[in-house]
């Protein structure tokens, strides 16, 4: 059960085996059914939000490829924001602590969620983990996605925003290749732009009208974790989204 | 492969239909996918044997039918196909377009057998 709010949501149980059934001919019908097929993720990605609502917490998910820079600007993000915003973090990944490790040393809560060979994060999973986190004394829950441009974009997760990273080093092409990704995001990230006069091939131009041929229509900010105007221009993305959830929740 | 974690949401639906419908077997699953889905039907029809092993479904047919993405301009109004990264007007280029379908991953029939007398 739900420590936060009492509801049955446990980890699933295991399904008892189907028997087989004899081989006689029998009535055929054909049944119309019309459900989404995640419509079990859904219900609790919209729980899950009910979570975060009740607690005035803004709650974002961070998607990208491996190494585009997720937990560097998380890092980065709750350094600036010390004493001024009190963040926690569930970090997914296929197999290590290692990201989780990385944020407790900034001084902040974290929960790993280790998915074994799930290649993205589901609203269960995000449920789970809420369980170990004082929702109560927190502005803002990030969720660090596991590093993969493809799965996590079909499972809703109830966060309020979704952003997708996507850094120099991998060509201003990504959009174009993996364009559910970045058509579902509210805010784009162009990350390690100290990187641009080291390669010339990605033009931030290209990169935003690759966004837009994929239906993205959100804010594209430009960025590095060393700090500067696109950083200060995230805090403020950020800092934003907090009062508006402020105002929801008052 | 989240194809796979696709494949058991969907199994679970139509273990529920089984259930509800009194059914001895499931004989075909049709869903429908569009590329926006983020779902790629070939990988759906491969990881689905190995979601459906053991199950009330483990002997059904599944029938991907794949929805093509279609755009309706704010523009010029009209209904056109679209690629999945080219979300363009057909007829005028615009951008300023609304995804009406390619979005959708539903279940959408299960052919199912039951006894002999109908359970109605
Ligand atoms: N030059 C430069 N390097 C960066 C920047 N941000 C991150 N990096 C480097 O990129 C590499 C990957 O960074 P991470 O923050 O671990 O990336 P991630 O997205 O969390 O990676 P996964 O969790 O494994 O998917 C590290 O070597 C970082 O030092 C940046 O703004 N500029
Ligand atoms: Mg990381
Ligand atoms: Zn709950
Ligand atoms: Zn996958
Ligand atoms: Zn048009």
């Amino acid at each position: 059960m739900c420590r936060d709010c009492g509801c049955s949501l446990g980890p699933a149980a295991a399904r008892a085996p189907f028997a087989a059934q004899p081989a006689t001919k029998g009535h055929i019908e054909s049944i119309e059914v019309i459900t989404a097929i995640l419509d079990e993720n859904d219900r609790v990605a919209a729980h899950n939000r009910t979570h975060f609502d009740r607690h005035g917490v803004l709650a974002v998910n961070l998607m990208s490829s491996p190494g585009s820079g997720k937990t560097s600007l998380l890092e980065a993000t709750i350094r600036a924001l010390q004493g001024e915003l009190r963040i926690a973090v569930i970090e997914g990944d296929l197999a290590t602590e290692n990201d989780a490790a990385r944020i407790r040393a900034c001084g902040v809560p974290a929960v790993q969620i280790t998915t074994g060979n799930a290649c993205h994060l589901d609203a269960q999973m995000v449920h789970d983990a809420l369980q170990d986190l004082p929702l109560d004394g927190l502005d803002v829950l990030f969720v660090e996605n596991v590093g993969n441009l493809v799965c996590p974009a079909s499972f809703d997760l109830g966060v309020h925003r979704n952003l997708t990273l996507l850094s120099v080093p991998e060509g201003d092409d990504k959009p174009a290749k993996y364009p559910v990704m970045f058509r579902g995001a509210d805010l784009a990230l162009i990350t390690k732009v100290d990187l641009l006069p080291h390669i010339e091939e990605f033009s931030v131009e290209r990169a935003r009208d690759s966004l837009r041929q994929v239906g993205f229509r959100g804010d594209i900010i430009e960025l590095t974790r060393r700090g500067g105007p696109g950083f200060e221009a995230w805090l403020g993305w950020l800092r934003s989204g907090v009062a508006a959830r402020r105002a929801a929740a008052a | 492969m989240h194809e796979l974690a696709v494949c058991q949401a969907l199994i679970e639906q139509v273990e529920r239909v089984a259930r509800d419908n009194a059914a001895r077997r499931i004989l075909s699953i049709t869903v429908s996918v569009g590329p926006l889905s983020g779902i790629e039907a070939k990988l759906l029809e491969h990881a689905y044997p190995l979601a459906a092993a053991g199950t009330v479904a483990e002997e059904a047919k599944l029938v991907v039918v794949t929805v093509p993405v279609r755009v309706r301009c704010r523009t010029c109004k009209a209904e056109t196909e679209a690629a999945s990264n080219r979300l363009l007007c057909g007829s005028c280029n615009d951008w300023h377009v609304d995804v009406i379908a390619g979005e959708e991953m539903l279940l959408q029939r299960v052919e199912i057998e039951t006894a002999d007398e109908p359970v109605h």
